[in-house]
C-alpha cells in the first residue's frame, strides 16, 4: 500500500532525476559549468529583503532599537551626524581621518609589499630570507601584537597606520609572489631568445604578467585594511570612523554604530568597484592570456 | 666563412626522480647544421626531440659534449677543461629564433607589438621597428589584425604571430617545435609553404620538429631520425621535395609522387620498429 499512485511516484521520480542532472545550457552558455546564469537580480531581492525585513522588525515592535533601531532612525543619524557631528568632530572628519590613516598605510604597502614580493618571487636569497617572516606574521590577528605596535610607536598616527600596514604587507606581497610565479615559461624563453637581458624579462615579461594577481591582492589587502581599522583606531584616537563606532557603542548609540558599519562598507564598496574598474582597463587580458 | 651550429658528441642526464637512476634524454648527438640546411627532426615521443632543440636554443647546458655557433671548423677540441670555448653556446640568444609548440604571445601587447618586441628590447626607435613588423605581419597574411589582441586571434593565426615575431628578430637559425602540430590540415599546409618559402628567400638555418612523416619529408633538406631510450640519432636521409615544390608550386604533385610514398613508408617502419621495442 503506497500515499502515492503510479503517476504521482513517477513525476517524482522524474524530478529527482532533473535534480541529478545540470540545467538544460541556453545558447551562450557552457552546459554544466558551475554557476551558469546571472545572479544580479537575486542580490537586488536579498538586498530589498533584507531592508523590509528590518523595516518590519523595528517598526513592527519585535526588536528593542537598543538592539536594532530602525531604518528611520539610521538615516536620521546621517544626517544629525554629518551636521552636528559625534564624539566633537563631523561624519566628514571621521571619513577624513579614516581613510587617511587606510589609504595612507595601503600606499605605503602598495610601494613597498609588491617589489617584496616580486623579489621573493624572482630571487632565491629574497625568498629564503622573507618567507618565514611572512608567513609567521601573516596569520596572526592584528589585535594581538596592537600592543607591541603601541610599545614601540607611541599612541600618535604612526602606531595606527603601522597596524593597518602590516594587516596589508602579507597579502600584497604573497599575491605579486604568486604573480610572478604564475608566468608562463615559454614567455620568459621567447624573450631570452629574442635577445632580452634579465632586468628586461623582469619589467617587460614578468612584471606586466603578474599584473592580475597583483590587481587581486590589492583588492583583498585593502579589506584587511578595513577590517583593522577599528583595531588601530581603539588606541587613542580622537577621530575617525572606527573610533566613532567604539565611542557611541560605549553610549549604547546603537543607530551610530550601524551608520559607521554602513559609511565603512559604503566606502569599501566605492573603493573595489573603483578598482575592478582598474582592472578591466588595465588586464583585460586576465584569464584568457 | 659562414655560420654553422655544430653539436659535438653532446650529452644529456637529468636527475632521477624519487632517487631513482638518472634519465639519459640524449646519448652522443653529433650534428652539424650550415648555412642553407633545412634540419627537420622526427621520432617517437621520448627521443630527445625537444631536449635537442632547448640545448641548441641554450634553455638547457649538456651534461656532457660542447655546441658552439661560429665560424668555427675543424673538430671542436675533446677536452673544454671548465673553460668556455670561443662560440660556445652557454644560453639563448638574438642569433636563434625560437618558435613555441604553444605560440607563447604576450597577452598585454597587441599583435603588432608582439612581432616588434625583438626588436623594442634592442632599443630600435618605434617607427623603424613597427614598420618591420608590418612587414613580416603582410607576409604572414596578418596585416589587417595588426592592433587585435592576441587572444581574439584562432589557433592559427596566433601560431603565424610567433612566427612573423621570430622572423622580425632576424636571426641566424630558427628553432620550431612542432609549430604545426595543434593546427587544422588546411592552415598547416599553408604555412608549411609559408616556411618553405621564407627559408628559401633567407637561406636561415633551419631546425624543424615534428611528429608528422608527411610534414618532415615535404619541408627538409635533412631529415633525422631519432630514437629513444637513450635518445640519440639512427638515421639521416638527403631529401629535396620541399625544392621540387619551391619549383613546381604543387604540393599534391610532390607529395603523392611515387619517391616520396617510398620514402614515407620507409620512414614510418623505422618509427613503429621504435614504437614497438618500447
Amino acid at each position: 500500500m503506497s500515499l502515492l499512485d503510479e503517476k504521482q511516484r513517477n513525476a517524482v521520480l522524474r524530478t529527482l532525476n532533473e535534480l541529478r542532472r545540470a540545467a538544460p545550457a541556453k545558447p551562450g552558455e557552457q552546459y554544466g559549468a558551475p554557476g551558469n546564469g546571472t545572479s544580479m537580480g537575486l542580490s537586488l531581492g536579498t538586498v530589498v529583503v533584507v531592508f523590509v525585513l528590518w523595516y518590519l522588525a523595528t517598526n513592527g515592535g519585535w526588536i528593542k532599537p537598543l538592539f536594532l533601531p530602525s531604518p528611520q532612525a539610521v538615516w536620521a543619524q546621517i544626517v544629525d551626524v554629518s551636521r552636528d557631528g559625534f564624539a566633537d568632530a563631523s561624519l566628514w572628519t571621521h571619513i577624513g581621518w579614516s581613510a587617511l590613516r587606510v589609504f595612507g598605510a595601503f600606499a605605503l604597502a602598495v610601494v613597498t609589499a609588491i617589489p617584496v614580493g616580486i623579489l621573493m618571487g624572482v630571487n632565491r636569497v629574497a625568498r629564503g630570507v622573507f618567507d618565514p617572516l611572512v608567513e609567521f606574521y601573516r596569520p596572526l590577528p592584528p589585535l594581538a601584537y596592537l600592543p607591541l605596535v603601541v610599545i614601540w610607536m607611541g599612541i600618535g598616527e604612526g602606531s595606527k597606520i603601522l597596524l593597518i600596514y602590516l594587516a596589508m604587507f602579507a597579502p600584497l606581497a604573497l599575491s605579486a609572489r604568486a604573480g610572478v610565479k604564475s608566468v608562463a615559461i615559454e614567455q620568459i624563453h621567447a624573450a631570452y631568445s629574442m635577445g632580452a637581458s634579465r632586468g628586461q624579462v623582469l619589467r617587460q615579461v614578468i612584471m606586466p604578467a603578474a599584473l592580475p594577481e597583483i590587481l587581486t591582492g590589492m583588492r583583498i589587502a585593502i579589506g584587511f585594511g578595513w577590517t583593522t581599522l577599528v583595531a588601530a583606531e581603539m588606541v587613542a584616537a580622537t577621530a575617525g570612523l572606527g573610533f566613532m563606532v567604539l565611542t557611541a557603542s560605549k553610549f549604547m548609540a546603537t543607530d551610530v554604530v550601524i551608520m559607521g558599519i554602513l559609511v565603512i562598507g559604503a566606502l569599501a564598496l566605492l573603493f573595489d568597484l573603483g578598482m575592478r574598474w582598474l582592472e578591466r582597463k588595465l588586464v583585460p587580458w586576465k584569464g584568457r592570456g | 666563412m659562414p655560420l654553422s651550429l655544430k653539436i659535438h658528441d653532446v650529452s644529456v642526464l637529468y636527475p632521477g626522480q624519487q632517487k631513482g637512476q638518472p634519465v639519459r634524454a640524449l646519448s652522443g648527438v653529433n650534428l652539424d647544421i650550415a648555412a642553407g640546411d633545412f634540419v627537420v627532426a622526427l621520432g617517437a615521443s621520448g627521443c630527445g626531440k625537444t631536449t635537442l632543440l632547448n640545448l641548441m636554443a641554450g634553455f638547457i647546458q649538456p651534461s656532457s659534449g660542447v655546441i658552439t655557433l661560429g665560424d668555427y671548423h675543424g673538430q671542436v677540441p675533446e677536452r673544454i677543461d671548465g673553460a668556455e670555448l670561443r662560440d660556445q653556446v652557454t644560453g639563448p640568444g638574438a642569433e636563434r629564433g625560437v618558435v613555441f609548440q604553444k605560440h607563447a604571445l604576450l597577452p598585454w601587447l597587441n599583435v603588432l607589438d608582439n612581432v616588434a618586441f625583438g626588436l623594442k628590447l634592442r632599443g630600435i626607435p618605434k617607427a623603424e621597428r613597427e614598420e618591420r613588423a608590418l612587414h613580416f605581419l603582410q607576409l604572414t597574411g596578418l596585416a589587417e589584425f595588426r592592433d587585435h589582441a592576441t587572444y581574439q586571434l584562432s589557433g592559427g593565426m596566433q601560431q603565424r604571430v610567433g612566427i612573423a615575431r621570430a622572423l622580425t628578430n632576424d636571426p641566424k637559425m630558427l628553432l620550431l617545435d612542432e609549430p604545426l602540430g595543434a593546427l587544422d590540415a588546411l592552415t598547416r599546409e599553408r604555412l608549411q609553404e609559408l616556411i618553405l618559402e621564407i627559408w628559401q628567400r633567407t637561406q636561415k638555418m633551419m631546425f624543424f620538429i615534428t611528429h608528422d612523416v608527411e610534414e618532415a619529408l615535404f619541408m627538409a633538406t635533412r631529415l633525422i631520425i631519432m630514437s629513444p631510450r637513450p635518445g640519440r640519432i639512427t638515421h639521416e636521409f638527403a631529401v629535396d621535395f620541399g625544392q621540387r615544390f619551391l619549383k613546381c608550386r604543387d604540393a599534391r604533385a610532390v607529395k603523392s609522387s611515387p619517391d616520396f610514398i617510398a620514402l614515407r613508408e620507409q620512414i614510418l617502419s623505422i618509427i613503429h620498429g621504435d614504437e614497438e621495442a618500447a
